[in-house]
């Protein structure tokens, strides 16, 4: 009994101490303007904003462009002389990864809480033009990427903000600048969004399948969060990659299970299909029954979704700058379906159950948020799939916790010139803040992070709209080749 | 010119006896040897992003240990009396070899017999039998 009171204690004490911190940094990144009556955040705008102009400005390549990056994908660009380099794929599949996680499950069960089911249309269309940010940011984060003299790779935000910019505009001040304030955020988003929300809602899924209030871990969360920070520590800082081999290869299981599960409780909901459709659409435009109206459901579609997808962070720009290519515009062609996979199909997916088996019309629906809520709506065909829905979580969170340490550390290398030392103390931090994380109740830790993932916008959309003409020639120019056969398919053997 | 023997090698005993037969073939018939050590690899596996940052580099130490570990002792085994063509590549070992078949106008493709466990073939497969059911040109397997 002690113990449990110690313990409670524990939890509630990170809780009271993040609250504070929490709410001053929401604050201002979410600085919001009233718009018909609701808050929108400017921060979102910003996204949506630096979407529809790469859209247009572009070209409209999220729609032209993914037939050619599911060529790219299947290897018919690749010459047999990089067999053994790192494909199109497989830095697809390793950004996807680091995407596909919570934000999927989670975030759209908060969207649809809050916003109403017409926030998976905002969602969907956000995702469409996060293609394109998605687009611009990866093929920036190939064309200036550094290689080191022993032959490794590592790109993002920050090399093009500080390459990119001083090459383009010679604003080699402004490029520093926006590399390092890139560079800040990227390390708080990494604890933030990449660590504590996963590490949150993969603990209270488990306290939920153990028994929920009942659950004898529940005011233990902080030792489940200790069990995730030494696993996460084991891998990061213990170098066992035995653990991310396995993590990696069972986040593309689990998300089929996933995506067949969600499929099998559409089937058994085929006739409430065109009602929830109805629903969704009547939402989306301020018709519906349940939720904020036109405006709500808007910026919390988008909100969720940029959340999801990171379209416009620049973190997915680290993660495909690994790729083996001589053309920058490949992998930014390849990186249009990941928002198309994140967003369009998986969020997809998780809207239409929650909204078609109505669990989002239970009263306590705004409580439940997250993960709960979305198990409770697969509960509603597939009684035992909360504990596979825990075993997803799981995985989804320990790979999203492993990818944005990486980020987070390449983010710390960009800023103490690779220095052990420093990447070492981020790792340590790192795995703190799983326990923190794991302690908080849900409203401070989406706070937080939703905070500082947003922030990384500000100095990588004002980076992407001064390298914008150069990219775009880039672009143009990659694709000119395509058209008048200069690049050609490698021949099939 | 006489015929051209694929020697598929894994650094295996058996793989130095396939070689050894084909090089004794190949002197018999004036003809000449292409050694191929491929390293299991899959263009869709999937991998973390610290093994992509790696990629080159491991690439590269391990095509220099091939060459080094496999094929440097494999070409002593030859010898100079026979011509050798040795390479060294990523991917999928049969797909490779058979690929590799093709392009050097080999007839006769050579390899030791891997001795894996059962259960390991029944997941993986062996690449003997798979190359037996699908090469084009005859296939030998050396004990």
């Amino acid at each position: 009994m002690t113990d449990m009171i110690l313990a409670q204690s524990i939890d509630e004490r990170i809780s009271n101490a993040m609250d504070p911190v929490s709410s001053v940094i929401e604050g201002i990144v979410f600085y919001s303007v009233p718009v018909a009556g609701v808050n929108l955040p400017l921060i979102v705008l910003w996204l949506v904003a630096a979407g529809a102009f790469f859209t247009v400005y572009l070209g409209f390549l999220n729609i032209k462009g993914p037939k050619h990056a599911v060529d790219l994908v299947r290897g018919q660009y690749t010459s047999p002389d990089d067999a053994g380099e790192v494909t199109h794929f497989q830095a697809l599949a390793t950004a996807v990864s680091g995407t596909v996680g919570l934000g999927n499950i989670a975030g759209v069960a908060v969207a649809i809480a809050i916003g109403g089911p017409g926030a998976t249309v905002w969602m969907i269309f956000a995702g469409f033009l996060g293609m394109s940010s998605k687009m611009a940011e990866c093929t920036l984060g190939v064309k200036y990427r550094r290689t080191r003299p022993d032959g490794t790779v590592s790109g993002g935000p920050m090399y093009y903000l500080e390459k990119g910019v001083a090459e383009v505009t010679g604003k080699v001040k402004t490029g520093k600048f926006l590399a390092i304030f890139f560079s800040i955020a990227c390390i708080g988003g990494a604890i933030g969004g990449g660590n504590m929300f996963q590490a949150n809602q993969a603990t209270a899924q488990i306290i939920a399948v153990t028994g929920g209030a009942d659950s004898p871990i529940v005011n233990l969360r902080w030792v489940v969060g200790l069990a995730f920070a030494l696993a996460v520590g084991a891998v990061i800082i213990g170098g066992i990659k035995s653990i991310a081999k396995v993590t990696e290869k069972l986040v593309p299981i689990m998300a089929a299970v996933y995506l067949a599960a969600a499929a099998v409780v559409i089937l058994f909901n085929i006739p409430a299909i065109p009602a929830a459709v109805g629903e969704i659409f009547a939402s989306a435009f301020g018709f519906g029954s349940v939720g904020g109206g036109l405006v709500g459901a808007l910026i919390v579609g988008f909100q969720r979704a940029a959340f999801s997808n990171e379209a416009g962070i620049g973190s997915a720009a680290i993660a495909h700058s690994a790729v083996k290519t001589n053309h920058p515009s490949t992998e930014g062609h390849v990186a249009l379906l990941e928002p198309f996979i994140d967003t369009v199909i998986v969020c997809t997916a998780t809207a239409l159950i929650i909204v078609i088996s109505g669990a989002y019309l239970d009263p306590v629906a705004g409580e439940l948020g997250g993960v709960a809520l979305t198990s409770a709506a697969f509960a509603t065909v597939l009684p035992w799939f909360p504990n596979v829905l825990a075993i997803a979580v799981i995985a989804f969170a320990f790979s999203t916790m492993l990818t944005w340490s990486y980020y987070g550390m390449k983010a710390t290398g960009y800023l103490f010139g690779d220095s052990e030392v420093a990447e070492t103390a981020f790792k340590l931090i790192f795995c703190i803040f799983v326990v923190i994380g794991a302690s908080l109740s849900l409203g401070p830790v989406i706070g937080i992070s939703d905070s500082m993932i947003f922030l990384m916008a500000i100095p990588n959309v004002i980076g992407m709209y001064l390298l914008a003409k150069s990219l775009k020639k880039e672009i143009h120019g990659y694709r000119a080749d395509i058209a008048d056969g200069t690049i050609a398919k490698v021949a099939e053997h | 010119m006489g015929i051209v023997v694929l020697v598929g090698i894994d650094g295996s005993d058996a793989g130095r006896r396939a070689v050894t037969f084909a090089r004794d073939r190949a002197k018999a018939l004036n003809g000449e040897v292409v050694l191929a050590h491929i390293i299991p690899w899959s263009p869709y596996s999937f991998t973390t992003p610290e093994e992509n940052e790696e990629r080159p580099k491991r690439r590269a130490a391990e095509l220099a240990a091939a060459e080094e570990q496999i094929m440097k002792p494999a070409m002593e085994i030859v010898g100079d009396e026979v011509k050798c063509t040795p390479i060294c590549k990523h991917g999928d070992r049969v797909e490779l070899l058979i690929q590799l078949a093709r392009e050097h106008d080999v007839s006769h493709i050579l390899v030791g017999r891997t001795g894996e466990s059962r259960l390991r073939n029944a997941f993986f497969g062996n690449v003997p039998a798979h190359l037996i059911q699908v090469a084009d040109v005859p296939v030998t397997v050396v004990p």
